[in-house]
């Protein structure tokens, strides 16, 4: 019985693996996101991002004469899904992901990537964890939680001494983290903490929260979090008449954060690296999405610089096998839409920062 | 003193909502005994079609803000009602009779199916609407402080409470509610003494859903963003408000809504907001150890 089943698959792994050789015209990659759920505004950005990247590529003749095929997945930004959906990735015999969005959907799906020998570059999932963990094949586009969280607390300390400063997370990986980055940056350089606070994301409900904050006479309010709550929050702070400063992170750069809060939205500041959009090396590219009628905002260019740098890595190395992907990573400089970008031994970017951006009248722009 | 009165109308509105909601759990409990977990998604839908509603009237150019809620209203009042009549006709009733627990999966493959249609068919995302109803009372509380309470809460109050009354009126006072009581009281002997059980458990399902649809709009107007996914959290909130009023019995399901409402509110106020659903069904817990029937329920006394 044994036997049999031994002989099965072993038969069953011929077959798998000649239609594995058959399809090698072919390099397989992925971009994983939430395409449904809350968050699938940014899903989208990274779909619009990396879709754009591959037909670019593949016009341009391929990676060593191979044209890239791209699978879709979507995590809706729930970490059991995102694992699965690794799985499935890797079953599909993907060597590279793009993605996931949520800091708590790629830092579990990186281990399922690792053991299947597939390189994962993050374009927009900015908790420290994801690269700290030491796995040799997460890299990022984006920047880190920490580095946001020091920039935003010191500008708290900054430009609002002596002001009543509250902190509020939505208790995942991503709004935890950036928070309490920030809190601690805050509170490491003398500020004082009146209220902190987390919700509960996906419900609607957050006036025992503002009143809390009403009655702390609160001045500003730094929230970790996605933009649908922040969104809520900016509105509901409004409806019940108070007008402190919100502050949050890098999850609020899309139109739908306006289309949620509404006028409510007005002079809402967050922390995003500087906008990509406006870099010489990625004009084509931005025209090229413009005629299409879509603006390449938030993480979009930060999905396409990731495909970049795999195509560019795999021309280099030849391969795609994980290790000589990674030791070109470590080694070379990339020209991306970013910008020219290097990785330090961790997998993440050398260099950019943030900078503080601010909603006026429906659309956001740096400050 | 303000924070107080402030955190309370904050949770009496919330808990207007739920036991809006909780309604519809009681009632079909009530004659059917069983729970009808696709409930909190027909709430859900009721948001989707009051929210529809409006921006259809506001592209028409209908500005009057009352034209605007009570068209809306009786829109999602009727095409909700349509879907709770349709989830008992295809869920439930080919059901009824057979082993206990049947339904209860039936009905939560209906919340799943509800939940993905409404998913695919309007898409994912957050669906906003601009605020229609700004502006609030300030109450004077003394000592210069004063508790704001919203235009749009004072509405959810007074609409809870119109449809509390017309919901009474109509199982106590009418033709109708008296064979819906009978139908509560013994199944069997209703039908011999020739009520039409069948009916009067399509009603129960529409008069659920249309109030479920009040809450939906209320929903929609109070927050201004709806998806797909809001049912699950406030029908499991409602589902827990009416067990813990007493499931099967009307006033306890609004209280039981009300309780969880300000209990919400209140621990929010002076804990970690975080904890806050771990303290309501602290409560919900507690209770049951004393009142397993829950707080206005009747005791189920078997008959031997």
């Amino acid at each position: 019985m044994l036997r049999t089943k031994v002989v099965t698959s072993t038969i069953a792994g011929a077959v798998l693996s000649l239609l594995a050789g058959a399809a090698s015209a072919e390099i397989t990659i992925a971009v994983v996101g939430p395409m449904t759920g809350q968050n699938a505004a940014f899903g989208e950005q990274l779909r619009r991002g990396a879709e754009a990247a591959v037909a670019d590529i593949n016009a341009a003749g391929g990676i060593n004469g191979e044209q890239l095929v791209l699978e879709v997945g979507d995590d809706a930004c729930d970490p059991k899904q995102a694992v699965s959906v690794a799985n499935q990735m890797a079953n599909k015999g993907a060597v590279f992901v793009a993605g996931h969005y949520c800091s708590g959907s790629s830092i579990p799906a990186s281990d399922v990537y690792n053991e299947a020998g597939i390189l994962q570059i993050s374009p927009a999932s900015t908790n420290p964890d994801f690269t700290e963990r030491g796995l040799p094949n997460t890299f990022r586009t984006c920047s880190r939680d920490d580095k946001q969280g020091d920039i935003a607390g010191n500008y708290l300390l900054k430009n609002y001494p002596g002001k009543r400063i509250a902190f509020v997370h939505d208790k995942s990986a991503y709004g935890k983290g950036l928070a309490d980055a920030t809190r601690a940056t805050y509170l490491a350089g003398g500020g004082n903490v009146e209220v902190y606070e987390a919700i509960t994301a996906g419900e609607r409900d957050y006036s025992t929260l503002v009143s809390k904050l009403k009655a702390q006479k609160i001045d500003v309010l730094y929230y970790g979090g996605y933009h649908s709550e922040s969104g809520m929050l900016a509105r509901q702070l409004r409806q019940a008449g108070l007008s402190m400063q919100l502050i949050s992170g890098d999850a609020t750069v899309t139109q739908e954060f306006w289309s949620i809060s509404g006028d409510a939205g007005e002079g809402t500041m967050m922390t995003f690296p500087p906008d990509p959009r406006n870099n010489p090396e990625a004009a084509p590219v931005v025209a090229s999405f413009k005629e299409q009628g879509v603006d390449p905002e938030g993480y979009t260019l930060y999905t396409y610089a990731a495909v970049q740098v795999f195509a560019q890595a795999a021309a280099k190395a030849q391969s795609t096998a994980l290790e000589d992907l990674t030791a070109v990573l470590h080694q070379d400089a990339f020209n991306t839409v970013l910008g020219e970008i290097r990785f330090d031994e961790k997998g993440d970017v050398v260099g950019p920062t943030y900078v503080f951006y601010k909603w006026r009248a429906g659309s956001y722009s740096q400050m | 003193m303000s924070y107080l009165l402030d955190q309370l109308i904050n949770g009496v509105t919330l808990g207007s909502v739920y036991g809006l909601i909780a309604l519809g759990y009681t009632m079909v409990y009530g004659i059917i005994g069983m729970i009808n977990f696709a409930h909190g998604e027909v709430y859900m839908i009721g948001a989707f079609i009051s929210l529809i509603a409006i921006l259809i009237l506001l592209s028409f150019g209908v500005a009057a803000l009352p034209v605007v809620l009570l068209l809306a209203l009786a829109a999602t009042i009727l095409f909700t009602s349509v879907y709770g009549w349709a989830v008992e006709r295809i869920a439930y009733r080919p059901l009824r009779g057979s082993v206990r627990l049947a339904p209860l999966i039936s009905a939560i493959g209906m919340s799943i199916l509800l939940q993905n249609y409404v998913q695919l068919a309007q898409g994912a995302r957050v669906k906003p609407l601009r605020p229609m109803i700004e502006g609030g009372l300030q109450i004077p509380v003394g000592d210069g402080q004063s508790a704001r309470l919203a235009y749009v809460q004072i509405l959810i109050m007074l609409t809870t409470l119109a449809m509390m009354a017309i919901f009474t009126w109509i199982v106590q006072r009418t033709s109708f509610g008296r064979t819906q009581r009978a139908c509560e009281q013994d199944r069997g002997m209703a039908a011999l003494l020739g009520i039409n059980v069948d009916r009067v458990i399509s009603m129960t399902f529409v008069m659920g859903a249309s109030m479920a649809s009040v809450a939906g709009l209320l929903v929609v107007l109070y927050y201004g963003s709806i998806d797909f996914f809001i049912g699950f959290l406030a029908g499991l909130k409602a589902f827990t408000a009416a067990v813990l009023g007493g499931i099967g019995s009307l006033p306890g399901a609004m209280l039981g809504g009300l309780l969880i409402g300000v209990i919400e509110a209140l621990y929010s106020a002076y804990f970690d907001i975080e904890y806050k659903d771990a303290a309501v069904f602290g409560v919900l817990i507690f209770v049951l150890l004393f009142r397993p029937q829950g707080l206005l329920g009747r005791a189920e006394i078997e008959k031997v």
